[in-house]
Protein backbone atom coordinates (compact mmCIF):
# COMPACT_ATOMS: atom_id res chain seq x y z
CA UNK A 1 0.00 0.00 0.00
CA UNK A 2 2.00 2.88 -1.20
CA UNK A 3 1.14 6.52 -0.32
CA UNK A 4 -0.04 8.01 -3.44
CA UNK A 5 -2.22 5.04 -4.14
CA UNK A 6 -3.73 6.00 -0.11
CA UNK A 7 -3.27 10.06 -1.21
CA UNK A 8 -5.29 9.03 -4.75
CA UNK A 9 -8.14 7.63 -3.06
CA UNK A 10 -8.91 10.59 -0.61
CA UNK A 11 -7.92 13.22 -4.10
CA UNK A 12 -10.63 10.87 -5.92
CA UNK A 13 -13.65 10.38 -2.74
CA UNK A 14 -13.07 14.54 -2.26
CA UNK A 15 -12.95 16.29 -5.40
CA UNK A 16 -12.80 14.00 -8.47
CA UNK A 17 -15.51 11.36 -7.52
CA UNK A 18 -17.35 13.53 -4.72
CA UNK A 19 -20.46 11.38 -3.70
CA UNK A 20 -22.77 14.26 -3.68
CA UNK A 21 -21.54 16.45 -6.53
CA UNK A 22 -20.43 14.07 -8.94
CA UNK A 23 -22.18 10.76 -8.01
CA UNK A 24 -25.76 12.14 -6.87
CA UNK A 25 -25.70 9.89 -3.90
CA UNK A 26 -26.78 11.60 -0.92
CA UNK A 27 -29.17 14.06 -2.11
CA UNK A 28 -31.71 14.07 0.73
CA UNK A 29 -29.53 15.88 3.51
CA UNK A 30 -27.44 18.01 1.35
CA UNK A 31 -30.78 20.03 0.03
CA UNK A 32 -32.55 19.41 3.87
CA UNK A 33 -29.69 20.97 6.02
CA UNK A 34 -28.23 23.33 3.90
CA UNK A 35 -29.78 26.34 5.00
CA UNK A 36 -27.44 27.43 7.96
CA UNK A 37 -23.50 26.82 8.02
CA UNK A 38 -24.26 25.20 11.81
CA UNK A 39 -25.76 22.81 11.10
CA UNK A 40 -24.40 21.74 7.94
CA UNK A 41 -21.30 21.53 9.58
CA UNK A 42 -22.69 19.23 12.41
CA UNK A 43 -24.07 17.20 9.27
CA UNK A 44 -21.08 16.85 7.89
CA UNK A 45 -19.53 15.61 10.43
CA UNK A 46 -22.24 13.26 11.74
CA UNK A 47 -21.40 11.85 7.72
CA UNK A 48 -18.14 11.64 7.98
CA UNK A 49 -18.15 9.52 11.56
CA UNK A 50 -20.82 6.78 9.95
CA UNK A 51 -19.10 6.26 6.79
CA UNK A 52 -15.49 5.53 8.79
CA UNK A 53 -17.74 3.06 11.11
CA UNK A 54 -19.22 1.89 8.17
CA UNK A 55 -16.42 0.85 6.64
CA UNK A 56 -14.59 -0.61 8.91
CA UNK A 57 -17.54 -2.81 10.36
CA UNK A 58 -18.58 -3.90 6.31
CA UNK A 59 -15.30 -4.68 5.51
CA UNK A 60 -14.94 -6.99 8.31
CA UNK A 61 -18.68 -8.55 7.79
CA UNK A 62 -17.47 -8.61 4.13
CA UNK A 63 -14.88 -10.89 5.14
CA UNK A 64 -16.73 -13.69 6.85
CA UNK A 65 -19.28 -13.16 3.35
CA UNK A 66 -16.53 -13.85 1.07
CA UNK A 67 -15.83 -17.15 2.08
CA UNK A 68 -18.71 -18.68 2.66
CA UNK A 69 -19.30 -17.31 -0.87
CA UNK A 70 -22.25 -15.07 0.20
CA UNK A 71 -21.37 -12.37 -1.97
CA UNK A 72 -25.36 -11.71 -2.78
CA UNK A 73 -26.23 -10.85 0.70
CA UNK A 74 -23.41 -8.04 1.17
CA UNK A 75 -26.40 -5.32 0.52
CA UNK A 76 -28.20 -6.89 2.81
CA UNK A 77 -25.95 -7.64 5.36
CA UNK A 78 -24.91 -3.75 4.85
CA UNK A 79 -28.04 -2.39 5.42
CA UNK A 80 -28.55 -3.71 8.85
CA UNK A 81 -25.08 -2.69 9.53
CA UNK A 82 -25.42 0.99 8.51
CA UNK A 83 -29.13 0.84 10.07
CA UNK A 84 -27.98 -0.56 13.36
CA UNK A 85 -24.85 1.96 13.55
CA UNK A 86 -27.12 5.16 13.52
CA UNK A 87 -29.16 3.84 15.65
CA UNK A 88 -26.02 3.72 17.54
CA UNK A 89 -24.69 7.05 16.95
CA UNK A 90 -28.19 8.75 17.11
CA UNK A 91 -28.46 7.34 21.22
CA UNK A 92 -24.76 7.94 21.90
CA UNK A 93 -25.22 11.88 20.55
CA UNK A 94 -28.13 12.27 22.42
CA UNK A 95 -26.29 11.37 25.70
CA UNK A 96 -23.36 13.31 24.90
CA UNK A 97 -23.65 16.35 22.98
CA UNK A 98 -28.08 16.86 22.96
CA UNK A 99 -27.68 20.18 21.26
CA UNK A 100 -25.75 18.88 18.15
CA UNK A 101 -28.68 15.90 18.17
CA UNK A 102 -31.29 18.61 18.16
CA UNK A 103 -29.98 20.59 15.68
CA UNK A 104 -29.64 17.24 12.98
CA UNK A 105 -33.25 16.36 14.33
CA UNK A 106 -34.76 14.33 11.50
CA UNK A 107 -31.47 14.19 9.42
CA UNK A 108 -29.73 11.44 11.62
CA UNK A 109 -32.09 9.23 11.72
CA UNK A 110 -32.00 9.78 7.79
CA UNK A 111 -28.18 8.88 7.44
CA UNK A 112 -29.94 5.45 7.49
CA UNK A 113 -31.30 5.60 4.60
CA UNK A 114 -28.73 8.02 2.53
CA UNK A 115 -27.27 6.36 -0.49
CA UNK A 116 -23.88 7.72 0.00
CA UNK A 117 -23.09 5.70 2.85
CA UNK A 118 -24.41 2.39 1.52
CA UNK A 119 -22.54 3.77 -2.05
CA UNK A 120 -19.51 3.82 0.07
CA UNK A 121 -19.41 0.51 1.00
CA UNK A 122 -20.66 -1.11 -1.51
CA UNK A 123 -18.21 0.65 -4.10
CA UNK A 124 -15.15 -0.64 -1.36
CA UNK A 125 -15.99 -4.53 -2.27
CA UNK A 126 -16.44 -2.92 -5.96
CA UNK A 127 -12.84 -1.69 -6.02
CA UNK A 128 -11.76 -4.88 -3.86
CA UNK A 129 -10.21 -2.41 -1.25
CA UNK A 130 -8.31 -3.14 1.68
CA UNK A 131 -8.78 -2.47 4.93
CA UNK A 132 -6.69 0.88 4.80
CA UNK A 133 -7.74 1.60 2.09
CA UNK A 134 -11.64 1.17 2.57
CA UNK A 135 -11.44 3.20 5.89
CA UNK A 136 -9.45 5.89 3.74
CA UNK A 137 -12.45 6.33 1.07
CA UNK A 138 -14.87 5.76 4.13
CA UNK A 139 -13.61 8.97 5.85
CA UNK A 140 -12.34 11.03 2.93
CA UNK A 141 -15.86 10.24 1.33
CA UNK A 142 -17.03 12.12 4.07
CA UNK A 143 -14.84 14.33 4.06
CA UNK A 144 -16.19 15.26 0.27
CA UNK A 145 -19.59 15.23 1.16
CA UNK A 146 -18.81 17.84 4.35
CA UNK A 147 -17.34 20.17 1.81
CA UNK A 148 -19.70 19.85 -0.78
CA UNK A 149 -22.54 20.69 2.02
CA UNK A 150 -20.46 23.28 3.25
CA UNK A 151 -19.86 25.16 -0.10
CA UNK A 152 -23.81 24.58 -0.69
CA UNK A 153 -24.64 26.42 2.87
CA UNK A 154 -22.51 29.53 2.30
CA UNK A 155 -23.82 29.67 -1.25
CA UNK A 156 -27.23 29.33 0.40
CA UNK A 157 -26.98 32.15 2.99
CA UNK A 158 -25.68 34.43 0.50
CA UNK A 159 -28.76 33.66 -1.44
CA UNK A 160 -31.19 35.00 1.22
CA UNK A 161 -29.87 38.01 0.73
CA UNK A 162 -29.95 38.18 -3.07
CA UNK A 163 -32.82 39.73 -5.42
CA UNK A 164 -34.10 37.04 -7.92
CA UNK A 165 -37.64 36.33 -9.13
CA UNK A 166 -40.91 35.20 -7.06
CA UNK A 167 -40.71 32.05 -8.92
CA UNK A 168 -37.24 30.78 -7.84
CA UNK A 169 -37.89 31.93 -3.76
CA UNK A 170 -36.96 28.77 -1.93
CA UNK A 171 -35.86 25.53 -3.10
CA UNK A 172 -35.60 25.87 -6.60
CA UNK A 173 -32.95 28.79 -6.45
CA UNK A 174 -31.41 26.38 -4.18
CA UNK A 175 -31.60 23.34 -6.85
CA UNK A 176 -30.05 25.61 -9.73
CA UNK A 177 -27.17 26.94 -7.27
CA UNK A 178 -26.52 22.89 -6.35
CA UNK A 179 -26.77 22.45 -10.29
CA UNK A 180 -24.23 25.27 -10.79
CA UNK A 181 -21.61 23.90 -8.19
CA UNK A 182 -22.24 20.35 -9.28
CA UNK A 183 -20.80 21.77 -12.90
CA UNK A 184 -17.67 23.52 -11.49
CA UNK A 185 -16.84 20.10 -9.89
CA UNK A 186 -16.89 18.81 -13.47
CA UNK A 187 -13.65 20.83 -13.79
CA UNK A 188 -11.80 18.20 -10.65
CA UNK A 189 -12.97 14.98 -13.47
CA UNK A 190 -9.31 13.30 -15.05
CA UNK A 191 -7.70 15.13 -12.12
CA UNK A 192 -4.90 12.42 -10.96
CA UNK A 193 -2.35 11.43 -8.28
CA UNK A 194 0.25 9.50 -10.94
CA UNK B 1 -28.84 -25.60 0.43
CA UNK B 2 -25.68 -25.65 2.29
CA UNK B 3 -25.55 -21.92 1.35
CA UNK B 4 -29.00 -21.28 2.31
CA UNK B 5 -28.31 -22.00 6.16
CA UNK B 6 -25.12 -20.33 5.81
CA UNK B 7 -27.04 -17.34 4.81
CA UNK B 8 -29.76 -17.40 7.18
CA UNK B 9 -27.46 -18.32 10.17
CA UNK B 10 -24.98 -15.40 9.37
CA UNK B 11 -27.39 -12.92 9.22
CA UNK B 12 -29.80 -14.37 12.23
CA UNK B 13 -26.42 -14.05 13.69
CA UNK B 14 -25.49 -10.47 12.97
CA UNK B 15 -28.81 -9.33 13.96
CA UNK B 16 -28.50 -10.93 17.25
CA UNK B 17 -25.27 -8.84 17.93
CA UNK B 18 -26.59 -5.29 16.89
CA UNK B 19 -29.64 -6.17 18.80
CA UNK B 20 -27.76 -6.97 21.64
CA UNK B 21 -25.37 -4.01 21.49
CA UNK B 22 -28.23 -1.76 20.70
CA UNK B 23 -29.75 -3.06 23.63
CA UNK B 24 -26.66 -2.11 25.58
CA UNK B 25 -26.50 0.83 24.66
CA UNK B 26 -30.19 2.31 25.13
CA UNK B 27 -29.73 1.36 28.61
CA UNK B 28 -26.19 3.03 29.02
CA UNK B 29 -26.86 6.02 27.36
CA UNK B 30 -30.66 6.42 28.31
CA UNK B 31 -31.25 10.11 28.81
CA UNK B 32 -34.03 10.32 31.43
CA UNK B 33 -36.50 13.23 30.40
CA UNK B 34 -38.99 14.60 32.56
CA UNK B 35 -42.51 13.27 30.74
CA UNK B 36 -43.90 16.88 31.90
CA UNK B 37 -41.28 18.15 29.50
CA UNK B 38 -42.57 16.98 26.45
CA UNK B 39 -46.53 17.76 27.54
CA UNK B 40 -45.38 21.17 27.57
CA UNK B 41 -43.50 20.93 24.20
CA UNK B 42 -46.46 19.84 22.66
CA UNK B 43 -49.08 22.25 24.04
CA UNK B 44 -45.99 25.09 22.84
CA UNK B 45 -46.88 26.61 19.20
CA UNK B 46 -43.67 25.10 18.02
CA UNK B 47 -42.42 28.87 16.20
CA UNK B 48 -39.39 28.91 18.06
CA UNK B 49 -39.73 32.43 18.25
CA UNK B 50 -37.92 33.37 21.02
CA UNK B 51 -40.64 35.60 22.64
CA UNK B 52 -40.25 33.94 25.53
CA UNK B 53 -36.62 34.52 26.39
CA UNK B 54 -35.27 31.51 25.32
CA UNK B 55 -33.53 29.62 22.28
CA UNK B 56 -36.48 28.63 21.59
CA UNK B 57 -39.91 25.96 22.31
CA UNK B 58 -38.04 22.84 23.60
CA UNK B 59 -35.33 24.97 25.65
CA UNK B 60 -38.25 26.73 26.99
CA UNK B 61 -40.04 23.51 28.15
CA UNK B 62 -36.59 22.79 29.37
CA UNK B 63 -36.51 25.57 31.68
CA UNK B 64 -40.66 25.42 33.04
CA UNK B 65 -39.52 22.11 34.17
CA UNK B 66 -35.86 22.38 35.63
CA UNK B 67 -35.25 25.62 36.37
CA UNK B 68 -39.22 26.81 37.46
CA UNK B 69 -39.22 29.44 34.50
CA UNK B 70 -42.35 30.98 34.89
CA UNK B 71 -45.55 29.42 33.07
CA UNK B 72 -47.12 32.42 30.88
CA UNK B 73 -43.57 33.40 29.17
CA UNK B 74 -45.01 32.46 25.81
CA UNK B 75 -46.03 35.23 23.85
CA UNK B 76 -47.47 33.63 20.84
CA UNK B 77 -49.58 31.28 22.78
CA UNK B 78 -51.33 33.78 25.25
CA UNK B 79 -52.90 32.97 28.37
CA UNK B 80 -54.55 29.69 26.44
CA UNK B 81 -51.37 27.72 26.57
CA UNK B 82 -50.52 29.19 30.03
CA UNK B 83 -53.43 27.90 31.67
CA UNK B 84 -52.63 24.34 29.75
CA UNK B 85 -49.13 24.26 31.16
CA UNK B 86 -49.87 25.75 34.63
CA UNK B 87 -52.14 22.72 34.90
CA UNK B 88 -49.86 20.69 33.80
CA UNK B 89 -46.88 22.01 36.38
CA UNK B 90 -49.94 21.90 39.02
CA UNK B 91 -49.71 26.00 39.97
CA UNK B 92 -52.25 28.45 39.11
CA UNK B 93 -52.50 30.26 36.22
CA UNK B 94 -50.83 33.70 35.49
CA UNK B 95 -52.62 36.06 33.17
CA UNK B 96 -51.08 37.57 30.52
CA UNK B 97 -51.80 40.54 28.02
CA UNK B 98 -51.68 40.19 24.33
CA UNK B 99 -49.08 42.76 23.04
CA UNK B 100 -48.50 43.55 19.64
CA UNK B 101 -45.53 45.36 18.13
CA UNK B 102 -45.55 48.43 16.93
CA UNK B 103 -43.38 50.32 14.31
CA UNK B 104 -42.45 53.73 15.99
CA UNK B 105 -42.40 55.88 12.24
CA UNK B 106 -44.44 57.47 9.99
CA UNK B 107 -41.75 58.68 7.34
CA UNK B 108 -43.47 57.44 4.55
CA UNK B 109 -42.13 57.74 0.97
CA UNK B 110 -42.00 61.06 -0.39
CA UNK B 111 -42.48 62.26 3.42
CA UNK B 112 -39.13 61.97 4.31
CA UNK B 113 -35.98 62.93 2.56
CA UNK B 114 -33.47 60.95 1.31
CA UNK B 115 -29.66 60.98 1.95
CA UNK B 116 -28.41 59.17 -0.71
CA UNK B 117 -30.26 56.50 -3.41
CA UNK B 118 -29.38 53.23 -1.63
CA UNK B 119 -29.31 49.90 -4.24
CA UNK B 120 -27.15 47.55 -2.28
CA UNK B 121 -28.12 44.50 -0.60
CA UNK B 122 -32.34 45.19 0.68
CA UNK B 123 -31.65 45.01 4.06
CA UNK B 124 -31.75 47.66 6.69
CA UNK B 125 -28.78 46.13 8.27
CA UNK B 126 -26.87 46.34 5.55
CA UNK B 127 -27.92 49.53 4.64
CA UNK B 128 -27.17 51.16 7.69
CA UNK B 129 -23.40 50.61 6.93
CA UNK B 130 -23.89 53.61 4.67
CA UNK B 131 -24.88 57.34 5.11
CA UNK B 132 -22.75 57.53 8.27
CA UNK B 133 -24.20 54.80 9.69
CA UNK B 134 -27.51 55.61 9.89
CA UNK B 135 -29.00 54.49 6.26
CA UNK B 136 -30.42 56.51 3.01
CA UNK B 137 -32.47 58.02 5.18
CA UNK B 138 -32.63 61.90 6.00
CA UNK B 139 -34.14 61.17 9.21
CA UNK B 140 -31.46 59.14 11.56
CA UNK B 141 -34.53 57.57 13.87
CA UNK B 142 -36.73 56.67 10.63
CA UNK B 143 -37.98 53.32 9.37
CA UNK B 144 -35.52 52.49 6.61
CA UNK B 145 -38.13 50.21 5.05
CA UNK B 146 -36.00 47.34 3.53
CA UNK B 147 -37.78 44.70 5.75
CA UNK B 148 -35.31 43.05 8.00
CA UNK B 149 -38.49 42.55 10.24
CA UNK B 150 -40.51 41.74 7.72
CA UNK B 151 -38.13 38.88 6.80
CA UNK B 152 -37.54 37.68 10.91
CA UNK B 153 -41.12 37.68 11.78
CA UNK B 154 -41.97 33.62 11.82
CA UNK B 155 -45.40 35.27 11.89
CA UNK B 156 -45.88 37.03 8.52
CA UNK B 157 -47.26 39.40 10.46
CA UNK B 158 -45.23 42.46 9.06
CA UNK B 159 -45.81 44.10 6.11
CA UNK B 160 -43.50 46.91 3.75
CA UNK B 161 -46.08 50.28 2.43
CA UNK B 162 -45.16 53.36 1.47
CA UNK B 163 -41.43 52.55 2.25
CA UNK B 164 -41.87 52.05 5.93
CA UNK B 165 -42.63 48.68 7.68
CA UNK B 166 -46.19 48.01 9.38
CA UNK B 167 -47.69 45.17 11.64
CA UNK B 168 -50.92 43.28 11.32
CA UNK B 169 -52.20 43.32 14.67
CA UNK B 170 -54.24 40.15 13.99
CA UNK B 171 -51.35 38.57 12.86
CA UNK B 172 -48.85 39.61 15.28
CA UNK B 173 -48.45 37.40 18.44
CA UNK B 174 -45.87 39.91 20.25
CA UNK B 175 -42.51 37.87 20.26
CA UNK B 176 -40.78 40.93 19.00
CA UNK B 177 -38.32 39.03 17.48
CA UNK B 178 -38.59 41.97 14.59
CA UNK B 179 -37.64 44.15 17.74
CA UNK B 180 -34.11 42.33 17.70
CA UNK B 181 -33.25 42.34 13.96
CA UNK B 182 -34.17 46.38 13.69
CA UNK B 183 -31.10 48.05 13.25
CA UNK B 184 -32.68 51.51 14.64
CA UNK B 185 -34.34 50.34 17.27
CA UNK B 186 -38.10 51.67 16.82
CA UNK B 187 -40.23 48.77 16.74
CA UNK B 188 -41.46 48.47 20.33
CA UNK B 189 -44.17 46.53 22.73
CA UNK B 190 -47.68 47.90 22.95
CA UNK B 191 -50.85 46.79 24.61
CA UNK B 192 -53.03 45.18 21.76
CA UNK B 193 -55.81 47.11 23.56
CA UNK B 194 -53.62 50.16 22.81
CA UNK B 195 -56.17 52.72 21.22
CA UNK B 196 -53.80 55.55 21.35
CA UNK B 197 -50.26 55.39 19.31
CA UNK B 198 -47.23 57.90 18.31
CA UNK B 199 -45.97 56.77 15.24
CA UNK B 200 -42.27 58.75 15.60
CA UNK B 201 -39.04 58.19 17.55
CA UNK B 202 -37.21 61.26 16.12
CA UNK B 203 -35.17 62.60 19.07
CA UNK B 204 -34.25 65.87 17.24
CA UNK B 205 -36.13 68.82 18.21
CA UNK B 206 -38.73 70.37 16.31
CA UNK B 207 -36.56 72.50 14.32
CA UNK B 208 -34.04 69.95 13.06
CA UNK B 209 -36.55 67.54 12.57
CA UNK B 210 -38.53 69.52 9.84
CA UNK B 211 -35.01 69.98 7.60
CA UNK B 212 -35.94 66.24 6.60
CA UNK B 213 -39.44 64.68 7.53
CA UNK B 214 -42.50 66.49 7.09
CA UNK B 215 -44.79 64.25 9.20
CA UNK B 216 -42.67 63.55 12.55
CA UNK B 217 -42.77 65.07 15.95
CA UNK B 218 -42.46 68.53 17.13
CA UNK B 219 -42.01 68.00 20.43
CA UNK B 220 -44.73 70.97 20.70
CA UNK B 221 -45.93 69.55 24.43
CA UNK B 222 -49.51 69.87 22.99
CA UNK B 223 -50.82 66.32 23.49
CA UNK B 224 -48.77 66.46 26.93
CA UNK B 225 -50.95 69.82 27.75
CA UNK B 226 -54.34 68.57 26.87
CA UNK B 227 -53.82 65.06 28.55
CA UNK B 228 -55.84 64.84 32.03
CA UNK B 229 -54.77 61.44 32.78
CA UNK B 230 -50.81 62.31 32.75
CA UNK B 231 -50.55 59.46 30.26
CA UNK B 232 -48.32 61.08 27.62
CA UNK B 233 -45.01 63.28 27.84
CA UNK B 234 -42.65 64.17 25.91
CA UNK B 235 -39.38 62.59 26.42
CA UNK B 236 -35.91 62.79 24.49
CA UNK B 237 -37.97 64.50 21.43
CA UNK B 238 -40.82 62.91 21.05
CA UNK B 239 -44.32 61.70 22.55
CA UNK B 240 -44.22 58.98 24.75
CA UNK B 241 -47.49 57.10 26.13
CA UNK B 242 -47.84 55.57 29.49
CA UNK B 243 -50.13 52.82 29.03
CA UNK B 244 -50.51 51.86 32.29
CA UNK B 245 -52.04 55.33 32.79
CA UNK B 246 -53.55 55.77 29.41
CA UNK B 247 -57.69 55.61 29.18
CA UNK B 248 -57.99 56.07 24.98
CA UNK B 249 -60.05 59.15 25.59
CA UNK B 250 -58.23 60.14 21.90
CA UNK B 251 -57.96 63.96 22.67
CA UNK B 252 -54.42 63.87 22.41
CA UNK B 253 -54.93 62.25 18.92
CA UNK B 254 -57.28 65.03 18.03
CA UNK B 255 -54.81 67.85 18.90
CA UNK B 256 -51.75 67.09 17.47
CA UNK B 257 -50.68 69.30 14.75
CA UNK B 258 -48.85 66.54 13.04
CA UNK B 259 -51.50 64.07 13.02
CA UNK B 260 -49.41 61.32 14.14
CA UNK B 261 -50.53 60.52 17.42
CA UNK B 262 -52.94 57.94 15.51
CA UNK B 263 -56.58 56.82 17.36
CA UNK B 264 -57.12 53.30 15.90
CA UNK B 265 -61.32 54.07 16.32
CA UNK B 266 -60.41 56.93 14.11
CA UNK B 267 -58.64 55.31 11.32
CA UNK B 268 -61.28 52.04 11.17
CA UNK B 269 -63.96 55.13 10.30
CA UNK B 270 -61.73 56.63 7.81
CA UNK B 271 -61.60 53.46 5.92
CA UNK B 272 -65.32 52.89 6.17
Amino acid sequence: MSFTGILSIALGAILVENFILVQFLGICPFMGVSRKMDTALGMGIAVIFVMALASIFCYLVNLILVPLHLEFLQTLAFVLIIASLVQFVEMFLQKAIPSLYEALGIYLPLITTNCAVLGVVLLNVQKNYSFIESVVYGITGGIGFLVAIVLFASVRERLEFAEYPKAFEGFPIALVSAGLIALAFMGFSGLRVW
Amino acid sequence: MTTVIYAVLILGALAVVFGAVLAFAAKKFAVEKDPRQEAIAEILPGANCGGCGFAGCSAYADAIVTSGARTNACVPGGNATAGKIAEIMGVQAEETERCVAQVKCSGTTGHMKKKLIYSGIPDCNAAMQLGGGSGANGCPYGCLGYGSCVKACPFDAIYLKDGIAHVDHEKCKGCMTCASVCPKGIIIKVPYAADITVACSSKDPGRVLRNYCDLGCLACHICEKICEYDAIRVIDGRAVIDYTKCVSCGKCATKCPRKLIRDARLNLENEE
